[in-house]
């Protein structure tokens, strides 16, 4: 097989960036800064930083955002780049759209490359759609006449012919969108960058979003770089998927692999946002949910939930209440158990687990709400979305996602009555 | 691939200070001329007073100076009428002050654009300066009208003479100055706020600091003590030049007309190395 044309080249690239305010600090450190180059130094601040993970405190001003990443994309690929919030992502987009520069390293490109996350960027609305679509096709990088060539074609895809010559002000908010989306989507880069765009608009413009990406992509053979929290999107429409955690390359390869890799990652991560349940009665140390076979949480894993909290209430009757929501808020269950026989709580740390059996839950996602209770009574601490999980598809008999709260199914009996 | 090594685009940490992309500027020259449409059309769009205030503005700011520097203080002009010599004076400063004032905020007021995709940023500063060109030839129609009005009724004679040719070099002289000084000060903004209150006042001192309403010689000799400020402010000498350019006053220095652009030059540079500086990190800070 011919080796295909590299596109996109990354060495060694780290960004950071400074925590905190900018206030008088920055003016000392820039000068510290400043003395260090003018004599030879390196930069005394690029030397400390901390790894960029949100929910613990570190001790450095510095952190970073982007830390050594490493690849190589080749022409045609299109690759998905999935992570939690605040991994890197946006700022990786940032920096290979040339908004931000790096702190070290390289991104060397083989051609244009032009991002979707700009769509109606530098829109006038006082302006007609004409005067915007120059105006925006300039900003986004065409000359006026690569414009011209493509106007018709522009106006007919956004759909918005007989409002071209009206001030946008007068439009609607799709039909913005719509011009704005036709504009970046004739400006042929050889690398598109789309950033979380499918999440804004109508379900059409969604559709025909993707659609003009699957275009890009396999008919004009154009390299796509799509940034996404939609894993049915990145499944439909990567060859290959890159998942960043805390601003590290944590993943690079197939993409089924890369999504159960950042499922898993998913998993690990959430259970560290737990911590600002506590009052001085109850401190939540920590709870976590995990399959009870196999490794993935699924319909047939069955599910363990696992809680550990600190008490500091004497002799009184505790008891723990787990709710577990799905994603349209719906209590499906809320059961609760004595944490101990009698009055005769201690102060320390307390250990509960419970099981749900395999073929209970659908597949879905799902939040638990932890209520801890005195003398089966009174709440003495509500810890809502104290947790996260998602429980996959996996081990049901249909290949998508069932209608149904619940994936278990009734006892069926059938019987033969009557011969006619 | 023979050339595998050969990349189009390299992004790297940081460009040197003098790396200039003369060519990107011109690649985008569209966008430039499109950006100076953008000004001119919205602002005669939004209000129909818009084009007045245009008018409105340094009409006002004459009367009132004549009132309080000539009237009041006692400011001899010589044999030009004290209100045409305030109009010139506030019309060539206000281009100055608005290329100054426009492009000081240039990273802060497209902080959404900016933040999302990238062109040469300094197009947005240099649109101003032209689309402000225009309103400065607005200004200098005002201006003209008034200079015939004045000649018609016999208060002053017209006198002009060969050094008209050098009104281009001032007003590319006052354009530079303030795009200079202007990108140095948004290219500041973007980390140290203070200078944003700084600027507001300290072109409030500046303007009495330029002869804008007095010429350069009363100064000379009511306080000599101080007039070396004056004299060395070349905005004072772009003023005073294109006073004596219009009210055919030969009083006029070559050398110092070349001075002052040198300067000018020097100030534009300056500005345009921050601005390059600055243009690569500044979302970050901003």
């Amino acid at each position: 097989m011919m080796k295909q044309k590299l596109i996109l080249k990354i060495e060694g690239l780290s960004k950071q960036y400074r925590l905190g305010l900018i206030g008088t600090k920055t003016l000392t450190h820039d000068l510290n800064r400043w003395f260090h180059r003018v004599t030879g130094r390196i930069d005394p601040y690029l030397k400390i930083g901390e790894k960029n993970d949100r929910s613990t405190t570190g001790n450095s001003d510095y952190v970073w955002a982007l830390k050594n990443i490493n690849f190589e994309v080749e022409e045609g690929e299109v690759v998905g780049i999935i992570g939690k919030n605040g991994a890197g992502k946006s700022t990786l987009l940032k920096i290979l759209s040339k908004v931000t520069s790096p702190s070290v390293g390289k991104v060397k490109l083989n051609g244009r490359i032009a991002s979707l996350l700009e769509v109606g960027t530098g829109f006038h609305p006082e302006m007609t759609g004409r005067e915007n679509v120059f105006l925006n096709g300039a900003i986004l990088g065409m000359t006026k006449k690569e414009i011209k060539k493509k106007l018709d074609a522009i106006i007919s895809f956004s759909g918005c012919e007989r409002y071209i010559d009206t001030p946008v002000k007068r439009y609607s908010s799709g039909m913005t969108v719509r011009l704005a989306f036709a504009v970046a989507a004739h400006l042929e880069p050889d690398i598109l960058v789309v950033d979380e765009v499918l999440a804004v608009g109508d379900i059409e413009f969604q559709k025909k979003a993707i659609g003009k990406m699957q275009d890009i992509s396999s008919s004009e053979g154009r390299t796509v770089l799509f940034v996404s929290h939609n894993m049915a999107a990145i499944k439909n429409l990567c060859t290959r998927v890159m998942v960043l955690n805390n601003g590290e390359l944590a993943f690079d390869g197939r993409v089924e692999e890369g999504l159960s890799f950042y499922k898993e990652l998913a998993r690990i991560g959430e259970t560290a946002n737990f911590s600002s349940f506590k009052n001085e009665h109850i401190e939540l140390l920590d709870i976590s949910v995990t399959p009870l076979n196999g490794k993935i949480l699924s319909i047939s894993s069955g599910i363990e939930i696992y809680i550990e909290f600190r008490n500091q209430l004497d002799n009184i009757n505790l008891d723990c209440t787990v709710e577990i929501v799905n994603e349209d808020e719906v209590v499906i269950y809320h059961n609760g158990a004595l944490v101990l026989d009698d009055r005769n709580s201690e102060r320390g740390i307390y250990r509960l687990k419970a099981e749900l059996s395999p073929y209970l839950l659908n597949s879905g996602y799902y939040k638990i709400n932890l209520i801890f209770g005195k003398d089966q009574r009174y709440v003495i601490l509500e810890a809502k979305d104290a947790f996260a999980f998602e429980v996959d598809i996996l081990g049901s008999s249909a290949s998508s996602k069932k209608p149904g709260i619940l994936y278990r199914g009734f006892d069926w009996k059938s019987e033969f009555i009557e011969n006619k | 691939m023979a050339n595998k090594d050969q990349w189009i685009i390299e992004i790297t940490p940081k460009k040197s200070p003098l790396e200039f992309n003369f060519k990107e500027i011109w690649r985008y020259r569209d966008l430039l001329f499109l950006f100076v449409k953008r000004d001119i059309i919205t602002l005669y769009k939004q209000t129909i007073l818009g084009p007045l205030w245009y008018l409105i503005q340094p009409l006002f700011t004459s009367v009132i100076f004549t009132l309080i520097f000539n009237n009041v203080a006692g400011i001899e002009t010589g044999k030009v009428p004290p209100f045409l010599f305030n109009l010139a004076g506030i019309t060539a400063w206000g281009y100055f002050k608005n290329c100054l004032m426009n492009t000081s905020d240039t990273f802060k007021k497209n902080e959404a654009i900016f933040g999302k995709v990238y062109f040469p940023r300094v197009i947005v500063p240099l649109s101003i300066v032209i689309s402000n060109l225009v309103r400065f030839g607005i200004q200098l129609l005002i201006f003209v009208s008034f200079y015939v009005y004045f000649i018609s009724t016999g208060e002053m004679q017209l006198s002009l003479n060969y050094t008209l040719i050098y009104i281009p070099f001032i007003v590319i002289t006052m354009g530079l100055t303030g795009l200079g000084l202007g990108n140095i000060i948004s290219s500041l903004v973007t980390k140290y706020r203070d200078l944003t209150y700084l600027l507001s006042f300290g072109i409030q001192l500046l303007m009495y600091l330029s002869a804008v309403m007095y010429p350069i010689h009363v100064i000379k000799e009511k306080v000599p003590k101080i007039s070396w400020i004056i004299e060395y402010n070349p905005i004072a000498t772009i003023i005073e030049t294109f006073r004596n350019i219009s009210f055919g006053d030969s009083n006029i220095s070559i050398i110092r007309i070349l001075i002052v652009l040198m300067i000018s030059f020097i100030i534009f540079l300056l500005g345009l190395l921050v601005f390059n500086r600055t243009e690569k990190n500044f979302i970050d800070t901003v």
